[in-house]
């Protein structure tokens, strides 16, 4: 069926499971954010997440991965959602993986794909460029130029592109008034000339980057597939993000659930446990039911991805609507249960609401998704 | 899994060549659904014909065993035969309170006895039963049910009065929860016992309901006679039968919400032939958010009853989590029949009128109101779910 993990999804899912709870907890976070760290994440835990080969879950065995599929890249996933763990997962072992994968040629597998795995390597995609996703509407352009192009634009929430070694940028290639303007996708060496790059420490704690292109020269073989194929690719490459980000907002969103059972299980006031006052258990009731529902959402979407399904991207978008409503409301309701100290940056449950906040806005959020799932049922 | 493989096979040919073509037609009235019963009057040839060759198989109860008329399959397989079922829009052959809520409890709690005297009969389809749970005074506080039933030795003797029981005038027999004892605690003392509707001393009473609709009445008992071997289980003990049968209630009304959903037009389809589009759009771009949002709901409800069904064992019941799907689907339901009516807009006001089948639309709106109340309401769900799964304190 697919919506109940098999042996080896659930000997992976007690291996990620004390993995990050025991590498990378909520705290440890809080020691990049208040130590200010260069890199926002622990270089020595991206290199333990290649040894376990967490890093190379998308990636072919022939280039150093361990090639588990979806499911098993959205239990990675869900369980650095639960522990807030801070890593380059997502931009480079997701994003960048599924895009080199599915439209890198032979040379840019090989130079890639290996250091990916290995944990080597970081790699940004330079997607969004306003202040919401709309990947229809990318302005950055790349030029023919000799054997290469001349590539301008900005970009916006590039995770990760405050330390990547190499960007994946979406730009529109050909000409609007010929009819031949199609998007297209480059990998591009964030040394170049005419890049400057912005970190944006982020409200998590996590980063991004704005990402400015002026005039930047490069080179033929820097793009991925062909000219136009980034709008297939780039499908591919969502489909795969929305998945794995919905994935962790049901980290995230179980554990601030669970969190909050805890904690009205033991508070008291007027004279009772608080978990004894109905109007608590009642909400408490429904936000089980979601959070069950979203995890059938997510295992659905990453199923689907496995499988390859014809309606892949409109099961991820659905999954990807549903967990930004239910991670939220996890997140709201938690802290709103906790009372005055869930207002407070001791507990955890305020950083799980920050993390949340991101998470469903990356990639769409529900609005954008319930919009996408009308219109691809032609309403 | 490949045996589940040439089973779907096999399925799908039986069915395509079985299932008669008036059976895969959308359910339109109440007629088309087919209850059986002693005094069963079948709509159509084909809805005989259909309910026959289904109960013939051990289809109309896959996961019962063979003896007692099903087919002794898996929950597994129990799923593909519904889902070769929805592929080709054929309509459930046989529904029933014995099918849903009764056999489950024999399977688990009757003696040989009961099982083969009563559940073959379910399963053909020639005996209708009804379920004598609620009284006036005891409705969600089910188990401080009154009505006295008195042990004369080599029979017992019930007095009192049920309520809200769907069906009793149409009724065969009625399993029902009596008092055996009001000397220790609520739940001690209750006893699950079964008899026929035409037992001298049984008298039900059709009430008028919302929908202008009388399918349930008031029951009333003047010393009716009921057999021993007609009780199920311990006698006392009846609680423990009484919950056990209410698990497969909620997973089932819980459940009945994507099987009628799968036989109605898509929320959406509806209302764009209502409304219309406006580039691509529906016009109505409020409403369609709501339609958009409560689609991607159902969706991920019925990936969630495909996981739980997957997860839980052929006969097994699903526990506390037929609280949360109980809860979820008729509340889901309930959303989806607003949409209905505002989509519809005037239209779906008719209340008498053949463009409006007599109101089916309102009709049926008013009765989902009715889902999140029988069966236990959503709050002694959500009550459920905080107590055995969330384990709070006092819930
Ligand atoms: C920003 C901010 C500013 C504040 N400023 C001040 C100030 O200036 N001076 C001051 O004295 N205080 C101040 N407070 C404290 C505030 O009044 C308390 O936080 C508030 O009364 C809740 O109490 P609590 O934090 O102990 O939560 P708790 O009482 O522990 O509540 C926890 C949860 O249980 C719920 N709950 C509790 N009892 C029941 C019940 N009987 N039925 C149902 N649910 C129940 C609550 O609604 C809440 O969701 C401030 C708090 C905040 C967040
Ligand atoms: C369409 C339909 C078909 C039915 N069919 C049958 C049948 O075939 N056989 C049968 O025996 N019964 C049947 N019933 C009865 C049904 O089981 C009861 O109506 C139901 O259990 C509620 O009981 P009540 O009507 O007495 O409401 P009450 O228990 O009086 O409830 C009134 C309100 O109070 C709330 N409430 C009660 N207790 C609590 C609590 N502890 N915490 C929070 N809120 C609470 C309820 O949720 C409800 O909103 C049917 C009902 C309907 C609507």
């Amino acid at each position: 069926m697919g919506l109940v993990l098999n042996e080896d999804e659930a000997l992976l899912q007690d291996t990620a499971e004390g993995f990050f709870a025991d590498k990378a907890p909520v705290k440890e976070l809080r020691a990049l954010r208040d130590n200010r760290d260069e890199l926002g994440f622990s270089q020595a835990l991206w290199k333990e997440m290649a040894e376990m080969g967490f890093t190379g879950v998308l990636i072919e065995e022939e280039y150093g991965g361990v090639d588990m599929g979806f499911m098993a890249a959205g239990i990675v996933s869900e369980q650095m959602g639960r522990n807030l763990s801070a890593s380059p997962f997502l931009s480079t072992a997701i994003l960048a993986a599924t895009a080199i994968r599915e439209g890198g040629s032979d040379e840019q597998k090989l130079s890639w794909l290996p250091k990916i795995a290995s944990g080597e390597a970081i790699i940004s995609l330079a997607l969004d460029e306003g202040a919401k996703h709309n990947p229809d509407n990318i302005t950055a352009k790349a030029e023919r130029s000799g054997n290469g192009f001349k590539l301008n634009g900005s970009k916006a929430m590039v995770i990760d592109g405050h330390v990547a070694d190499a960007f994946i940028v979406a730009a529109k290639t050909g000409s609007k008034e010929e009819g031949t303007e199609t998007t297209s996708l480059f990998l591009v060496d964030p040394k170049s000339n005419g890049i400057s790059t912005e970190r944006t420490i982020m409200l998590d704690s996590r980063n991004s980057a704005r990402v400015d292109f002026d005039e930047v020269e490069i080179s033929g073989d820097a793009l991925i597939g062909n000219i136009g194929d980034g709008e297939h690719i780039l499908k591919k490459v969502l489909n795969a993000g929305r998945a794995a980000v919905s994935a962790e907002l049901l980290g995230a969103g179980s554990q601030a659930f669970e969190s909050t059972i805890a904690y009205i299980k033991e508070r008291k006031q007027f004279g009772k446990i608080i978990g004894e006052f109905q109007a608590l258990q009642h909400r408490a009731s429904h936000l089980y039911s979601e959070i069950e529902n979203a995890r059938s959402a997510v295992m659905a979407a990453l199923t689907a991805l496995d499988k390859n399904d014809d309606n892949s991207e409109n099961i991820c978008a659905m999954a990807k609507a549903k967990l930004g409503s239910v991670a939220k409301l996890a997140s709201q309701e938690g802290v709103q249960m906790h009372g005055g100290v869930g207002m407070t940056d001791e507990y955890d449950i305020g950083l799980f609401m920050k993390r949340i906040r991101v998470l469903q806005e990356l990639f769409g959020d529900a609005s954008y998704h319930m919009n996408k799932v009308a219109l691809s049922n032609k309403y | 899994m490949t045996n589940l493989k040439t089973f779907s096979l096999e399925v799908r040919a039986w069915l395509e060549e079985n299932c008669p073509d008036e059976m895969r037609q959308p359910i339109t009235s109440d007629k088309d659904i087919c209850w059986g019963g002693r005094d069963w009057k079948f709509q159509s040839k084909s809805q005989k014909i259909w309910m026959e060759l289904m109960a013939k198989k051990g289809w109309t109860v896959p996961t019962w065993p063979i003896e007692y008329g099903g087919a002794g399959l898996s929950r597994a397989e129990e799923m593909i035969i519904k889902k070769e079922m929805k592929r080709i829009g054929a309509r459930s052959p046989l529904d029933s309170f014995g099918i849903w809520m009764l056999g489950p409890a024999l399977l688990k709690f009757g003696t040989e006895e009961q099982k083969k005297e009563h559940l073959p009969p379910v399963a053909r389809g020639e005996i209708r039963w009804c379920q004598g749970y609620s009284e006036p005074s005891a409705g969600s506080d089910l188990a401080s049910l009154a009505t006295k039933c008195e042990d004369m030795g080599n029979h017992f003797i019930v007095n009192g009065q049920k309520v809200w029981t769907s069906y009793a005038d149409k009724a065969d027999w009625i399993f029902c929860l009596v008092r055996t004892d009001n000397s220790g605690k609520k739940h001690h003392g209750i006893s699950f016992v079964l008899f026929d509707m035409k037992t001298p001393g049984v008298e039900p009473k059709p009430i008028k309901l919302i929908s202008g609709r009388s399918p349930f009445c008031e029951t009333f008992f003047k010393d009716v006679r009921v057999e021993k071997k007609n009780l199920v289980g311990v006698q006392d003990k009846g609680w423990d039968v009484a919950k056990y049968l209410l698990t497969h209630e909620r997973e089932m009304i819980g459940g009945q919400h994507e099987v009628a959903g799968s036989l109605t037009r898509p929320l959406h389809e509806l209302a764009a032939t209502v409304l219309g589009l406006d580039n691509g759009k529906l016009s109505d771009i409020m409403l369609r958010a709501k339609i958009a949002e409560t689609e991607i709901d159902e969706w991920a409800f019925s990936m969630t009853l495909t996981r739980k069904l997957a997860e839980a064992k052929a006969g097994s019941s699903l526990g506390a989590d037929s609280s949360m799907l109980k809860y979820y689907g008729t509340e889901l339901n309930k959303r989806k029949y607003e949409l209905m009516m505002d989509a519809t807009g005037h239209d779906g006001l008719e209340w008498e009128s053949e463009r409006s089948s007599d109101g089916k639309l309102a009709r049926t709106w008013l009765r989902t109101k009715g889902n999140s109340i029988e069966g236990g309401t959503s709050e002694v769900q959500l009550n459920i779910i905080s107590k055995h799964i969330l384990q709070l304190p006092g819930a």
